[in-house]
């Protein structure tokens, strides 16, 4: 028996602990190498864990993540030539999607931006922290500063009862429930200065919670001491994100796909597709008006046997796409993949197949999310 | 009726000139919820080392190698309608496929219970 599963083999290199390293181990994790460190894969088990974070919380340590903090003088206009955001419209408390492209509009990381007093606070992928950093730096002018918070761990709290169970231990000048999906507040857990965002990865209402790292330990347990809340690993981290057409970067979106393509339009906000002015625009705003070669979709295998990324996707003998995430749902108990494919067999309902192992498996292009999100948007 | 174990997490069972091939225990705590199993075609000749079955987790895909050399003889179709008896029963109810001993010295090139215990323990 052997894996030849799709996970980045990273080279032998020393692997840092992250702060709940410990923490994981006590409660049973099985820690594998990702983005750098050893991160938990599972505790009880994925599908148990999966299912337990859409019907109650989980609890994510994704301290691996990158979270910085710029600020300097003309700080927006500063950022607005690295990123396609219109931070006229990001108000204090708002948080948004953004993406860090390259010259040709190829993706090099997706991330989040969220607007501070005076500072704008970005939390990027892990695995591409430390080349975004070496981007940024060199695109931003030399009086804007970046500060790498590498002393504050990350936590996400996912699920319908997510909610329930933060708000009996978040205080501040306002009660956690005025959050309402990208949103984002300053509030105290067992003493110790947060940030907040209702936000998440897994199409669930949820938070991630941003706090120093001398404290995590003591915030993850004050939270799975709720009855509501579970440690989740990466493995369900990723069934969840799957099922919510969420794209994974490294594998949907890469320098190699556009944000176009993969249906990430809303990324580039509406004034920056008239006014450009950002690496890439020309690329991107051709693409906007004239649409693209090939288009990222969900499909829908028939069967049990799931397509992993890599797995070509075909009409009849006519080679269209290739999967780039996929795996078995367990909310669905179906197999499901995100596909790049050529975009005249990118229409819903699209009957194409998947080529697995020398077996073609049926399959159908299907809207995504393939579960619905639950977003806290306010009524 | 001896069982031998290999480096690859296989268990053979031998009966007469009939071996019986699974996952052990190990192995299925490794690959976490199995939720496909890919069978080889009764008839089909395989070869010791050589893939043989492919085990599909929520995760990962997985392959099964040959524990020796041989041919298929029957699958266990209980594992279509259900592949998580590999989970639940890995050493019984889950075993994978029955298949010839075409050449009895490999066996000897596998381990026993006690060895593969110690194996395990060492990983």
């Amino acid at each position: 028996m052997s894996d030849h599963d799709t996970e980045d083999h990273l080279e032998e290199i020393a692997l840092e602990p992250l702060p709940l390293d410990a923490w994981h181990r006590a409660r049973g994790a099985r820690m594998v190498p990702f983005a750098g460190y050893e991160m938990p894969i599972q505790y009880e088990g994925i599908v148990a864990e999966h299912n337990w974070t859409r019907e109650n919380a989980g609890l994510f340590d994704v301290s691996h993540m990158g979270q910085l903090v710029l600020s300097g003088p003309d700080l927006d206009a500063a950022v607005e030539a690295v990123l396609p955001i219109d931070l006229a419209t990001l108000k204090l408390g708002q948080q948004r999607y953004s993406l860090l492209l390259d010259e040709n509009g190829g993706v090099l990381d997706d991330l989040m931006v969220s607007r501070w007093p005076e500072a704008l606070y970005l939390v990027v992928n892990g695995a591409t922290k430390w080349d975004d950093m070496g981007t940024l730096r060199e695109a931003l002018p030399d009086d804007i500063t970046m500060n790498y918070l590498d002393e504050r761990a990350l936590l996400a709290l996912q699920g319908p009862k997510a909610a329930d169970a933060l708000a009996r231990h978040a205080t501040g000048e306002y009660p956690l429930s005025a959050l309402t999906f990208m949103k984002f507040g300053q509030f105290k857990l067992a003493g110790h200065d947060v940030t907040i965002a209702r936000a998440g990865y897994t199409g669930e209402d949820g938070f991630e919670i941003s706090l120093p790292a001398e404290a995590a330990a003591e915030v993850a347990d004050l939270l799975c001491a709720e009855p509501e809340v579970k440690p989740i690993g990466l493995g369900a981290r990723d069934s969840l994100r799957l099922e919510a057409g969420l794209p994974l970067y490294g594998h949907d979106i890469s320098p190699e796909t556009s944000p176009i393509e993969a249906g990430l339009t809303f990324g580039i906000n509406k004034r920056r597709r008239t006014e450009g002015g950002y690496p890439g625009a020309e690329r991107i705003n051709r693409e906007i008006a004239e649409g693209t070669a090939r288009k990222w979709v969900g499909l829908k295998l028939e069967g049990r046997l799931p397509a992993r990324e890599g797995a070509e996707v075909f009409a009849g003998s006519e080679k269209i796409g290739t999967v780039t995430s996929g795996g078995f749902s367990p909310t669905l108990g179906a197999p499901i993949a995100m596909a790049y494919v050529s975009s005249d067999h990118a229409a819903i309902g699209t009957q194409i197949e998947v080529e697995v192992r020398g077996k073609r498996l049926a399959a159908t292009v299907s809207p995504t999310p393939f579960v619905p999100h639950r977003y806290h948007r306010g009524s | 009726m001896p069982r031998y174990y290999t480096d690859e997490h296989e268990w053979i069972d031998v009966e007469d000139d009939v071996a019986t091939v699974g996952i052990t225990e190990y192995a299925q705590g490794q690959l976490g919820d199995i939720v496909f199993v890919e069978l080889p075609e009764v008839g089909a000749m395989i070869e010791q080392g050589k893939d043989a079955a492919v085990v599909e987790s929520v995760k990962a895909a997985s392959d099964v190698y040959a524990p020796i050399t041989g041919e298929v003889t029957e699958t266990n179709a209980a594992l279509e309608e259900d592949p998580s008896l590999v989970n639940s029963s890995p050493e019984d109810a889950g075993w994978f496929f029955r298949m010839t001993i075409a050449a009895p010295a490999e066996l000897d090139k596998l381990m026993d219970e006690d060895a593969y215990k110690a194996f395990v323990e060492d990983l």
